[in-house]
């Protein structure tokens, strides 16, 4: 089956050409890491999480959010899904490598990594996490690949994959809610500290995720002539609005909770992200985009009759991407450390080596993801299996 | 009172080193305070759970700070660098950073001014153990947060999980900005989490910690589970504050302020 991967037109070599030529130029900065340390980032004493650990809690939603065409197919017999499902299982695969990718790149002494496993530590939620997203990992490659072997031979799905897919839709939900009680746990960080997060994070999952699946389904659709079917397209649609409307309600709970309480602790990361604190405000610009975002998407989605016309919809989901991205991929674990346990500022901004070691783990996800949906769709349009 | 107990404990240091101790619990015998010439005992301190006081009284001018800033971070090899990717083991900050919740903008000037002594807390329920995936940072049955520099992954979440700010990450190798490398205690490489540790490594020597015994009397280190111990005096003697007491974590550094 993996052949297919190996026939491509030239447009196909050219794109995984490129992926490699990304890669490599990241593997320069990647070593110039590993020989000077995590200096050449921007983090510090005070914000000592960044880019890295935002991208990876990005990456872990969407990773997840492929549970949103699993649950309705499998569950729902949500047939329009049939030609999409596998889509979405391959993305978590990739979404997952990316997310190791981060942690691995974050690490101080990454050739120390298998200490987590050397010595495992139950009490500590990072170990969890190890667990889940590998775990997730196997899953969606097991059922994944087995259930489109199947359809290679012109197979039914084999049984003994079904019960692995209802543990996959627990499991997608684990991977978020355990990558929330990361943050969520730690005492005397107030904006983490908050029960809503791991809600908050499967919401921006269920929206985000979905939406970066379809925009790149739609792409594909363009360029391999592959049609995952309108009305998945729409379906999922509705589901990105109605995931986005609930990821804004919760946002707006949080703001509520701060300002009217006007607990100190509560609204100081807010106040630092949306109108800066004491004179210090260097992701204010970003924070007001993602508002502005949010409410545009919200636009374009909501009303079905905007929704269903490609050319709002697509703009629709992109401005999704960037709202959720900003919140969670920027904000959200930045905002965390501002301000620092002594109530002043360090402000943070990603260097030139960490946004170029990033780019290559983002290449690293594209070419697997390039890969297994070359396959996939190779499957699908040979065999014609619907 | 005061010069009582001073020569109370000094015979009772005396009589360790003799091995005269008798029934006098150890943790007792073995303190000296460091205005008096110290003797080292040459046998293991041992408590049940270590605890200091910081008598911010006796810390007036900027050479208190300093003397036991430098005495810890010349025996501990901290190294000197400069800017937000700062390594401290032991440091000042004015009131309202060590204090926030406790800060009121009519503050007493003499608060105002003066500088407090951070440094780890060796909280009872530590978040920084709990959140380590590899126990690298761990609790000793005395109470003491340890950290373990070669198990360390670096993955900093502790920093996170510490809500004092105690952990410094060496974000790059520390050595070139370490003078005169100290031999009996480990330097670090980069890409780990280090902190205080209470001194772990001379309590075993019997030795008080570095910055206590620089302290001229300011920092009183002691066995919190002791009754008689002189820190239980200091504290039953005196008003003490900890730093966000609300968080949970029982942090084992006293203020009086």
């Amino acid at each position: 089956m993996f052949e297919k991967a190996l026939r491509g037109d030239r447009r196909y070599w050219a794109w995984i050409i490129l992926l490699l030529a990304v890669m490599g130029i990241g593997s320069i900065f990647y070593i110039l890491q590993l020989v000077q340390g995590l200096t050449v980032t921007g983090m510090s004493r005070d914000v000592s999480w960044g880019f890295y650990i935002a991208q990876f809690t990005y990456m872990v939603g969407v990773a997840a959010s492929a549970v949103m065409l699993v649950l309705p197919f499998y569950l729902h017999n949500a047939k329009q899904f049939s030609r999409m499902v596998i889509l979405g299982e391959f993305m978590a695969i990739a979404a997952v490598i990316v997310c190791l990718g981060f942690i691995v790149v974050d690490l101080g002494q990454p050739q120390r990594l298998f200490n987590v496993v050397l010595y495992p530590t139950p009490n500590s939620i990072l170990f969890w996490d190890m667990i889940v997203l590998n775990g997730y990992l196997l899953l969606n490659i097991i059922i994944g690949w087995s259930n489109l072997s199947a359809e290679n031979k012109r197979l039914p799905h084999p049984q003994w994959v079904k019960p692995l897919v209802y543990l996959s839709i627990v499991w997608a939900v684990s991977i978020h809610t355990v990558t929330a009680f990361l943050y969520q746990g730690l005492p005397g960080r107030h904006y983490w500290l908050t029960a809503i997060l791991a809600a908050r994070f499967l919401s921006s999952a269920f929206c985000s995720g979905p939406a970066i699946l379809l925009i790149l389904a739609l792409i594909v659709k363009k360029v391999a002539k592959y049609d995952p079917g309108e009305k998945a397209v729409q379906t999922l649609a509705t589901i990105i609005t109605y995931a986005m409307l609930i990821n804004v309600f919760f946002f707006l709970l949080e703001v509520f909770t701060a300002f009217y309480s006007n607990i100190p602790g509560h609204t100081h990361t807010l106040a630092y992200l949306f109108t800066g604190l004491h004179g210090a405000g260097s992701l204010v610009g970003w924070m007001w985009v993602m508002a502005v975002c949010a409410i545009l998407c919200l636009v374009l989605l909501v009303p079905p009759k905007f929704r269903k016309k490609p050319e709002l919809l697509v703009p629709g989901l992109i401005l999704l991407i960037a709202a959720t991205w900003i919140d969670k991929g920027l904000g959200l674990v930045v905002g965390g450390f501002i301000p620092n346990p002594f109530e002043s500022i360090t402000e943070y901004a990603p260097t030139i080596p960490e946004i170029m070691i990033s780019v290559m783990i983002y290449a690293t996800g594209l070419l697997v993801l390039t890969v297994l949906w070359k396959v996939a769709i190779g499957v699908k349009k040979e065999t014609g299996s619907a | 009172m005061d010069n009582n107990r001073r020569t109370f404990l000094k015979i009772a240091g005396f009589s360790v080193a003799l091995g005269l101790g008798g029934g006098i619990p150890l943790s007792l015998q073995a303190y000296t305070p460091a205005d008096v010439e110290y003797v080292p005992t040459n046998a293991q301190i041992t408590g049940k759970r270590w605890g200091m006081v910081i008598d911010t009284r006796k810390f007036t001018k900027p050479e208190d700070f300093q003397r036991v800033i430098e005495a810890c971070h010349q025996t501990h090899n901290v190294p000197d660098i400069q800017g937000n990717e700062e390594i401290k083991w032991i440091w000042t900050d004015h009131f309202e950073q060590v204090f926030p919740s406790s800060s009121n903008p009519y503050l007493a000037e003499r608060y105002e001014q003066q500088d407090f002594l951070l440094l780890c807390n060796h909280c009872n329920t530590p978040p920084c153990v709990r959140v380590c995936p590899t126990k690298a940072t761990f609790q000793r049955p005395d109470g003491i947060v340890m950290m373990d520099f070669h198990r360390c992954i670096g993955c900093r979440y502790c920093m996170a999980g510490c809500p004092y700010g105690s952990r410094s990450f060496n974000f790059s190798d520390p050595k070139p900005y370490v003078q005169n490398l100290n031999p009996d205690f480990p330097a670090r490489m980069r890409g780990v989490v280090e902190k205080c540790t209470f001194c772990a490594a001379r309590l075993e020597q019997g030795q008080m910690p570095a910055c206590v015994e620089a302290s001229n009397g300011g920092l009183i280190f002691g066995d919190l589970s002791d009754p008689d111990s002189e820190i239980r005096e200091v504290l039953r003697e005196n008003f003490t504050i900890r730093r966000k007491v609300e968080l949970g974590t029982n942090p084992c550094v006293f203020y009086i302020v």
